[in-house]
């Protein structure tokens, strides 16, 4: 009933645990599983702290050694102690071997070398499918947008070269033409679009006067990604897939309805642990019953820009009468019967 | 005779050479780490963690004792039990041993020890080399065999392990420590096949069956009486006349198989010399090439080298002897006082002489004189080699001479001719002066690599160090050539030198090196046009005169330009091989690269990549400067040797530190090894590339960064604001805002010249700009910006008078900073964990401190010369500091205790003596005053203030002393500063604490004597490279501990709580200060034997120290280092001892955990092992935190029948 297709697999629902440490647990991973994930994203190889990593550590290493008569070395010397992607790669290998669904490496580079070289590492180590996690802070005052797309774009198209797996691109929300930006995206090879990630929301620590990293997120921040998802679905040529603010299968739904085929869940299994997936599955399947739907795939799109009631709800004509609405009136809440 | 081997060229140091083969010939290795042997053991830890076989297909077990005492005894075990056994030591450890060498060698068992020979601690404490250890030995009954060379000490390790079987005698074969032991040289390699030819498996298997074992029970270890024990001792001497010759036929054997044949005595020179120098070691090289050079021109000298010393065969030694004989000169590199002569020289007298007397010497008796050289790594010369050969020439030759050295005291030293040399004219030389943490000597290490294995070079690698941690020069010493490299002394000049860090072309005479007509390669923090201009007068002119051709490259901006920050060795090697032309420039390239890729390879693909890019950045960046005809600098070389200095310190301590120790005659040098403090304050050594600079406004006055700083760099200050006059401009305060002294003014001064950069203070600063939060009331600047001005700053700062002390109203984080610290810019490393503890120690009780500090880091910062860290005030006080040993700190210490306690009851009692003299009141309050304790904790008065006027009353009594005309007031005139308390410090690693020292800081703790013992806990032995003691924490990886450490670290703070009458506290400044200047005072104050256990970040940890005091902050928020304090005195007011100071675990253990190499390097290798680890690792920091918090709920059960015997009668009874 829940069944859904996604980056070309077929997935007995939508629901996907997305990238979080949940997958250096094997354990967890196998209770995720058997809760019911359709699909496992690993957590986003980040280049950059590879590259700290190897720095740093060559530092902590090199730089006492040889300048004392007592001590040459500090630390012991390893021929198999190595640095680099290779842990992640090794639990990628082990996850693979303890689940049957299908596992989506993820990575966030930083050096077009860096991208391909993991990238072709990932499915090596038999990733099903990869996600690139896009982040390509825009600091420059001198790069213009066209530029961050076309840099994007490119790296889509030699990573779509390099593999023969399903590619997904998870993007930020600030894109000033995402519509274009995702057919585009589309047109390079990515088989999905994942809507999006979390980077740019540190906290700050007013009493220290410290950037805090991220917390973890909540049902609020699906709105932005439903508005999205509808407004692409239909419109360009790869699947879609929520990632950030959904905790309950309303959330789920929502999400279906605005035209994702999959739905990432981290904050809420993070909180909740694994049965959480089968409560979700099962209020919706009871949703689906008794609302009447055969199939939840009935349901994509249906609140799509191309086909909701009223496509101007997404469109900045009914701003003031959405304003007028919510101060109006209560808005809505879709409850399930206890 | 067995056929050649085919054998690999290979370019190693002396330890490995030896390491190499001791390993594939033993199966039991226990070792303990000691300079400069450790790293034969490191070597057999790392082959045998990664499963390296010996000959007989496995890998040996290897394992790290608590002492050398230790290592020897369990080797003894083994070899009793039928193993085949070695380990390996020097100096200090080997004399740990000696009472198991006459155990072993008693009971005539086979076994090898290998000996990096180093100097004993005498005067003063040395790491280098000379033969004063194994002639501490030559009484045990072992056999010795010394090697004088790389190749050397691999071939004769072989011999010793081949012979020990036949001979059953052990065998101790030692080469000189540092010269050999560290030399990179490039040898021929022995094969495992060359190795099982030469071990005879009957031999092993006669061992076998010697073995203790059940199945065929013996008896040994017997005790002896009078009646028998002088026959059985001389029953085995037999084995002592078999001897040297199975060491003969061994080294026959070895010839057949290698070509190298070695003699018992080895003779070279002229084959009818009527001089000839008997030695043995290193030296003996240099006198072989000497001798050669001068037979050469015809003279009649000649060389025995000794190298199987123990059994002395003399009738070989004498057969070796041309018989044309003349003169003979024997070299020691040992010093026996008060002997006839030295060991080796008596040897050759006694063998010579009974020889005669026997009618069997073929040559008329030679005149005999005797000789030291090379003490501790002293240079010893061709030259020096001549000066004796000249000695002998001499009608009346000088017996018991020196060489090597100007005695201007006992005349005892030959005079040298400096220009005597005898360098082949086909070996190149490279001198490479280089920072310690920019890589030079790491790469100069590839270089003869490269040289030694990818052209037909022989190739030569020696490298000198300061004794400074931080800031470190590094001086590379390389030859080759085509014909292996003979020369175990220092270049002189050499064809090129390479200066990696510009501010040395100041401090040194860096173009001393240089030869005329070579090159000169400067890395130059400048354009190369601007080079010349930059460069001291002194420099332009030997550059001219030298006719040097001069290179420049700014190595910082290409290093920096790559992502290197300030590792510029790769691409000083590059520009070396590019203008030395050894190999073509494209091949040393390659070269180069591939030593790259093989030093980091899976360390990181990046780091690879960023230093191959710098090698191909740099031939762009390297420039030939066109010489001037005439030097136009007006600067002149600066010194970084203050000429405020007093006298003694500049014409000694200053010489030192400008690198020119070897020239001070002996008449310059204390005769006891007694030097003034206070001396790292006239060594401005600028090392920092930015400094701390204050900003007033910001600041909230919490003194935090005053606390922090491990060098006493930064300090804090409150004054009258009339008092200073003259203070220069930039000199900016503010207004003091604490109670105590509101209204003075107030300022954190940096000293710029002494800090190290090292971050700490910047990050602990909580003080945030509320308009710019990334700017605190200190940051970090260019030292280059600031050094002139803040260097005025600080000196006007440091003639402001210190606050009164004893007004500090409150003694804790701010008020202890307002206190003069007496150990200041130590030469600890940039960042160190453990000098703020000691600088705080110094700053509450300096002025009246005894330190014992146990040999490690923190004897080497404390007490290396030439300049040391602890320092006096005002009035001249400061701690008086000494150094033992390594094992027997906490007894030293306590002999400092014994020896106040008793002269302070002598003072009391003369005092109440006297009593009808000096005045009833002043003595009753000279009494009652010695003691203030009772006031330190309680808000009843400053424990200063009482000092100061106990102080005030010993000089009024010192005043009345001198009217009383009486041997009693003579003696108490002595004594009288006893009567103000004087606090005694054990200072210590946790290798000293939990390892090599804990027997006898057991047994000073369970006195009740007033001991202070602070452990800077390390987690690991640093002094001498990070292996692992017994406070290594559960995971973490350490050598001796590879895999990570499956133990957890022992609970040494339960372990002295268990006594009940030991104050004990464990502390970590980053995680709460305000504990740890607590814990501090506690323990002072506390009239029995207090421990304090001090979590020290060092660098062997493995991440950017700036962050130790954050990582010592997570270290007690995860629970793996508890903050607690136990105080006995609470159990008498019927509360809980111990306290717990940090709340329950809040973070898991793996976020402290993944912050470090240490750990992190064992998540790599085996990261399911790792998980097991940190799993373990969190359950028992919950389950030690769980323990403590049920002890800190436990009142002791007071027994009222017992109350009215208070703890202090139990004080008294035991003060005898």
């Amino acid at each position: 009933m829940l069944e859904m297709t996604y980056m070309g697999f077929t997935l007995p629902n939508p629901l996907i645990v997305g990238a979080s440490p949940m997958v250096r647990d094997l354990d967890m991973v196998k209770r995720l599983e058997d809760g019911g994930a359709a699909m496992i994203v690993f957590h986003s190889l980040f280049e950059e702290q590879l590259l700290a990593e190897e720095i740093a550590t060559a530092r902590a290493m090199d730089l006492p050694a040889d300048s004392s008569p007592e001590a040459l070395t500090y630390f012991p010397a390893f021929s198999d102690f190595q640095i680099g992607p290779h842990e992640y790669l090794e639990q990628l290998r082990r996850v693979k071997e303890v689940v049957d669904i299908p596992v989506i490496g993820s990575l966030n580079g930083v050096t077009e070398g860096g991208w391909l070289r993991y990238a072709r590492l990932m499915q090596d180590a038999g990733a099903d499918g990869l996600e690139l996690n896009i982040y390509d802070m825009p600091a420059a005052t001198d790069r213009p947008a066209a530029e961050v797309e076309a840099t994007t774009l490119q790296l889509v198209r030699k990573v779509r070269d390099e593999l023969t797996i399903p590619l997904a691109v998870k993007l930020s929300p600030f894109y000033t033409a995402l519509p274009n930006f995702a057919s585009q995206l589309a047109d390079a090879g990515a088989d999905a679009i994942v809507l999006f990630n979390r980077f740019y929301q540190p906290d700050i620590d007013v009493e220290a006067l410290e950037v805090r990293r991220l917390q973890l997120s909540d049902s609020s921040e699906l709105l932005l990604r439903l508005h999205w998802i509808a407004m692409l679905h239909g419109r360009v040529n790869a699947d879609l897939a929520v990632t950030g603010g959904v905790h309950t299968a309303i959330d789920v739904l929502k999400s279906v309805m605005a035209g994702a085929s999959g739905v990432q869940l981290v904050s809420a299994l993070l909180r909740h642990g694994p049965t959480l997936l089968l409560v979700i599955q099962q209020q919706l399947v009871r949703w689906l019953e008794e609302h009447e739907y055969q199939t939840l795939v009935q349901a994509r799109g249906s609140m799509s820009l191309l086909h909701c009631p009223d496509p101007h709800a997404y469109q900045r004509a009914n701003y003031m009468q959405m304003l007028e609405s919510w101060r109006g009136a209560e808005p809505h809440e879709m409850q399930f019967a206890p | 005779m067995a056929t050649r081997n085919a054998r690999n060229m290979t370019t190693i140091d002396g330890n490995e050479a030896t390491a190499s083969v001791a390993y594939r010939l033993t199966e039991t290795i226990v070792i303990y780490p000691i300079t400069p042997s450790s790293n034969m053991g490191e070597l057999a830890d790392e082959w045998a963690s990664r499963g390296r076989h010996n000959i007989w297909g496995i890998a040996p077990d290897v394992v790290e004792m608590q002492s050398e005492a230790g290592a020897i005894g369990s080797v003894h075990g083994a070899l009793q039990a039928g193993s085949l056994s070695t380990t390996f030591t020097a100096s200090q450890g080997l004399l740990l041993m000696i009472p198991n060498l006459y155990k072993i060698a008693g009971e005539l068992t086979p076994f090898v020890i290998h000996v990096a020979a180093r100097t004993l601690a005498t005067h003063a404490l040395s790491i280098f080399g000379d033969h004063s250890d194994v002639m501490a030995c030559r009484q045990t009954g072992v056999a010795m065999l010394a090697s004088a060379s790389v190749q050397e000490a691999h071939d004769m390790a072989t011999i010793s392990h081949a012979a020990t079987f036949h001979a059953r005698l052990p065998i101790m074969h030692f080469f000189d420590g540092f010269r050999t032991s560290h030399e990179v040289s490039k040898i021929e390699e022995l094969t495992d096949d060359d190795l099982r030819q030469m071990i005879d498996e009957e031999k092993i298997a006669e061992h076998r069956r010697r073995a203790l074992t059940p199945d065929a029970p013996v008896l040994r270890g017997t005790a002896q009486n009078p009646d028998t024990f002088f026959q059985a001792r001389e029953a085995a001497n037999g084995f002592y006349d078999a001897c040297p010759q199975i060491v003969q036929t061994a080294m026959d054997r070895f010839a057949g198989l290698t070509g190298r044949q070695y003699k018992l005595f080895d003779y070279s020179g002229a084959p009818d010399a009527e001089r000839v120098i008997i030695i043995m070691g290193s030296g003996a090289q240099t006198c072989d090439d000497t001798a050669a050079a001068l037979a050469a021109k015809g003279e009649k000298v000649g060389v025995v080298t000794v190298r199987l010393y123990r059994p002395f065969a003399a009738e070989a030694f004498i057969s070796t002897l041309p018989t044309t004989v003349k003169k003979i000169s024997v070299l020691d590199r040992t010093k026996e006082p008060g002997a006839v002569g030295e060991p080796l020289y008596q040897d050759v007298l006694a063998a010579i002489h009974e020889s005669a007397a026997a009618g069997t010497l073929p040559f008329a008796v030679p005149a005999i004189v005797g000789g030291r050289y090379g003490l501790s790594s002293k240079e010893f010369t061709p030259a020096m080699v001549k000066a004796v050969f000249d000695n002998l020439s001499a009608d009346k030759s000088r017996n018991h001479f020196t060489v090597g050295i100007t005695d201007d005291v006992t005349h005892l030293s030959l005079p040298v001719d400096e220009s005597f040399d005898i360098e082949p004219k086909d070996v190149v030389r490279a001198v490479f002066f280089g920072l310690g943490a920019d890589g030079t000597v790491g790469a100069n290490k590839n270089s003869i690599k490269i040289i030694g294995e990818d052209t037909p070079n022989y190739a030569q690698g020696y490298f000198v160090y300061d004794s400074k941690k931080s800031g470190a020069m590094t001086i590379s010493h390389l030859r080759f050539g085509p014909k292996p490299i003979r020369q175990p002394y220092l270049i002189k000049q050499a064809e090129f030198v390479a200066c990696h860090h510009w501010p040395f072309l100041d401090q040194l005479d860096v173009l001393a090196y240089t030869k005329p007509g070579g090159v000169l390669l400067l890395n130059a923090p400048f354009e190369a046009g601007e080079v010349w201009d930059q460069l001291p007068r002194q420099v332009q002119q030997t550059i001219i005169e030298r006719k040097l051709r001069v290179f420049v490259i700014d190595a910082y901006t290409v290093a920096g330009a790559t992502g290197m920050g300030r590792r510029i060795n790769t691409i000083m090697q590059t520009c070396f091989f590019a203008i030395s032309g050894v190999l073509p420039r494209e091949e040393a390239i390659e070269q180069i690269k591939k030593a790259i890729s093989k030093t980091y390879g899976k360390k990181g693909a990046d780091v690879v990549r960023r230093n191959c890019e710098a090698v191909d950045q740099t031939l762009a960046n390297m420039h030939q400067i066109d010489v001037p005809a005439q030097a136009t600098a007006a600067r002149e070389r600066a010194s970084i040797f203050s000429d405020l200095a007093p006298d003694f310190v500049k014409r000694v301590t200053g010489v030192m530190a400008s690198g020119n120790g070897d020239l001070l005659p002996v008449s310059a040098f204390p005769i006891d090894g007694t030097w003034p403090t206070a001396t790292s304050q006239w060594e401005k050594r600028g090392i920092a590339m930015e400094i701390p600079i204050w900003e007033p406004e910001l600041c909230i006055q919490c003194n935090k960064c005053a606390l922090v700083c491990p060098h006493a760099a930064i300090r804090a200050k409150v004054f009258n604001g009339e008092a200073p006059a003259g203070a220069p401009d930039a000199f900016t305060t503010a207004a003091y805002k604490a109670p105590d002294f509101k209204g003075l003014k107030y300022r954190i001064q940096v000293a710029p010249e002494d800090c190290t950069g090292c971050n700490l203070c910047v990050n602990i600063c909580p003080a945030k700009d509320k308009s710019n939060a990334r700017r605190k009331a200190i940051n970090m600047a260019p030292l280059t910006e600031h050094r002139q001005v803040e260097r005025e700053n600080y000196r006007y700062f440091l003639d402001i008078p210190d606050v009164d002390r004893s007004k500090i109203i409150r003694v804790d984080v701010k008020g202890s900073q307002l206190m003069l610290p007496l150990f200041e810019y130590s030469g600890a490393c940039a960042g160190c964990g453990e000098t703020p503890y000691i600088k705080l120690m110094t700053q509450l009780f300096g002025d009246r401190a005894l330190i014992a500090n146990a040999t490690g880091c923190s004897s080497i910062y404390g007490g290396n010369l030439p300049t040391t860290p602890y320092c006096v005030n005002a009035e001249g006080r400061g701690p008086a500091w000494c150094n033992s040993l390594f094992e027997d700190n906490a007894e030293f210490g306590l002999g400092m205790r014994l020896a106040v306690d008793h002269m302070t009851a002598q003072a009391r009692q003369l005092l109440v003596r006297l009593a009808p003299q000096v005045g009833d009141e002043l003595t009753s309050a000279l009494l009652d005053g010695g003691d203030h304790e009772a006031a330190s904790n309680n808000g009843d008065g400053h424990p200063d203030q009482k000092l100061a006027e106990q102080r005030q009353r010993v000089l009024a009594l010192r005043g009345k002393l001198k009217g009383i005309d009486s041997l009693e007031a003579r003696r108490l005139t002595l004594l009288a500063d006893y009567l103000v308390k004087k606090s005694v410090w054990l200072f210590g690693g946790d290798g000293w604490a939990y390892d090599i020292g804990y027997g006898g800081l057991d047994h000073v703790m369970s006195m009740r004597r007033n001991i202070n013992i602070l452990v800077m806990d390390t987690e690991v032995y640093s002094n001498t490279g990070g292996q692992a003691s017994k406070a290594t924490p559960l995971g973490a990886s350490a050598k001796f501990a590879t895999s990570g450490k499956t133990t957890q670290k022992k609970d040494l703070g339960l372990m002295a709580m268990s006594y009940g009458h030991v104050y004990v506290a464990s502390i970590a400044m980053g995680a709460s200060d305000a504990q740890t200047v607590k814990a501090f005072l506690e323990a002072e104050s506390y009239p029995g034997p207090s421990l304090i256990i001090a979590y020290s970040h060092c660098i062997a940890h493995g991440y950017d120290l700036a962050m130790g005091m954050d990582q010592q902050r997570r270290a007690v928020a995860c629970g793996i280092w508890p903050l607690y304090r136990y105080d006995p005195r609470r159990a008498e007011q019927g509360l809980p001892p111990l306290q717990l100071d940090a709340r329950p675990p809040k973070v898991p253990v793996s976020e402290y955990l993944g912050n470090e190499t240490r750990f992190r390097m064992v998540e790599k290798i085996d990261p399911d092992r790792f998980k097991r680890l940190a799993i373990e690792s969190q359950r028992q920091a919950l389950q030690r935190v769980a323990l403590y918090q049920q002890l800190a709920q436990l009142a002791v059960p007071t027994d009222p029948k017992l109350e009215a015997e208070p703890a202090k009668a139990a004080v008294a009874a035991d003060n005898n």
